[in-house]
């Protein structure tokens, strides 16, 4: 189980795949707080795919406006520049390619890049939302996530159990445990994180690893 | 001139079991309010809902699942709702769950007379089963067929009697989209303003979408009120 200390940790890293100038979606749950660690020497643009590119802090209580939220239906505010726009609009700029980063939640991803993360047979199904169209639009698409399950099974392996959200889709893996980058010679442990070894990273992720790890 | 409604109930009139109806907003956010409250009270039936949620157990579409008026849901997320889960479960209710960005497009595309598009959303897992997959430039894509709609309520900021509309903020989401798929749309302003009053370079939704007015204030209840 990651920590509030393990989460802020993956959070921070994944800042620094973020460039000055990127427009970005950050994804429900984690991913959001990525949001409260962005350098202040960087202009990013965070996109919501109900209707709104430049998402603002959350609102002081005279700000709320019960017409302005995000797409976790949360209450914000719109950042200097920003826009408005409808659904349509704002998933032409996914899918066509607009979106520098997205970093997304997981619950499992596969040694090809496959993610799975909007549905557990059996359980209550909820619904995919913006999940599909995200995947496959973004110039690089980062998914943060624990790295094994509440029962401490890997959740990257060679294939996804669970039903897809895309295919071949993932680009890097940031957990608590290290950074994995997906390539087409499969997955590349390229960072180890403290508190961790190799050999522990290796233990816990059910597909092949190759270890390019500067010391 | 667009047919003004005296009320809500006036303008769900012709309203009838069995249609298929597209219902803007995100959330509760967009929604139009006092028409969804109207269908509650007419308690028309059967129909097939076209929204990107179903509401919350007390408000909005939920509000028209608790009395069972809803036969199918086509929508990208319904997790906000027990009463959806427990019908969804049944059997009662049919769901057709399409990813967010797919049903906007269908539904612009429904609008825009595109009987169907290849999107890359959905290839690869069970959303595409049983639909045609063509590759383009050495990518796969899945062919989505557009959405249209006996009637379209929507939820706009204000309107002018032409019909001409303007969204607030996220308010706006699906609301200008489902307005051109309508065979008849609907639209619930927060205020009704004179033809001219309203500058022609910022209007959202152009009158010819627009087929009826209602004026109705909104109580936009929050489901997540977060501050800093």
């Amino acid at each position: 189980m990651t920590t509030a200390n393990s989460r802020e940790l993956i959070a921070r890293r994944a800042e620094k795949e973020i460039a000055n100038g990127d427009y970005v979606n950050l994804g429900i749950g984690m991913p959001t707080l990525v949001a409260n660690y962005i350098s202040p020497d960087k202009t990013v643009v965070l996109q919501s795919e109900n209707g709104l590119l430049g998402i603002g802090p959350f609102p002081t209580e005279d700000e709320v406006d019960p017409d302005l939220i995000n797409a976790g239906k949360e209450t914000v505010t719109a950042s200097i520049g920003a826009a408005y726009f409808d659904s349509a609009e704002s998933f032409a700029m996914i899918r066509g390619g607009h979106i520098d980063v997205a970093i997304l939640g997981g619950m499992e991803v596969s040694e090809k890049g496959d993610l799975a993360n909007w549905m557990i047979p059996g359980k209550v199904i909820k619904g995919m939302g913006g999940a599909m169209d995200l995947v496959h639009g973004a110039k690089k698409i980062i998914v943060i996530m624990d790295h094994v399950s509440k029962k401490g099974e890997p959740k990257i392996k060679k294939q996804c159990d669970l039903p897809l959200t895309g295919k071949q889709v993932v680009n890097k893996i940031i957990t608590e445990r290290g950074l994995i980058e997906v390539t087409p010679d499969g997955l590349v442990l390229k960072e180890v994180f403290e508190g961790y070894t190799v050999q522990e990273i290796i233990d816990s992720t059910g597909a092949d690893l190759k270890i390019d790890v500067n010391a | 001139m667009k047919t003004i409604y005296k009320s809500a109930k006036e303008a769900v009139e012709p309203i009838q079991d069995g249609m298929t109806l597209m219902v803007g907003g995100f959330g509760l956010v967009g929604i139009p309010e006092q028409l969804i409250l109207a269908l509650v009270e007419k308690g028309v039936k059967d129909l097939t809902i076209i929204s990107n949620n179903c509401g919350i157990d007390d408000w909005g579409l939920g509000l028209l699942l608790k009395e069972k008026q809803i036969k199918k849901m086509i929508a990208s997320y319904v997790g906000e709702n027990k009463e959806f889960e427990r019908q969804a479960l049944s059997g009662e209710l049919e769901v057709e769950l399409t990813p967010q960005g797919t049903l906007a497009e269908k539904i612009r595309a429904g609008g825009a007379g595109i009987p169907a598009f290849f999107t890359p959303a959905g290839v690869g897992t069970e959303i595409a089963d049983g639909k045609e997959i063509r590759v383009f430039n050495g990518k796969e894509y899945v062919l989505e067929e557009s959405l249209t709609a006996d009637f379209s309520l929507v939820r706009a900021l204000k309107a002018d009697t032409f019909g001409n509309l303007v969204y607030n903020k996220t308010a706006m989401n699906f609301n200008p989209m489902m307005a051109a798929a309508g065979n008849v749309t609907i639209a619930e302003a927060e205020e009704i303003v004179e033809v001219g009053q309203l500058d022609p370079g910022f209007i959202h939704t152009p009158s010819i979408y627009v087929q009826g007015l209602l004026q109705a204030e909104q109580e936009k209840r929050i489901e997540r009120l977060t501050t800093r």
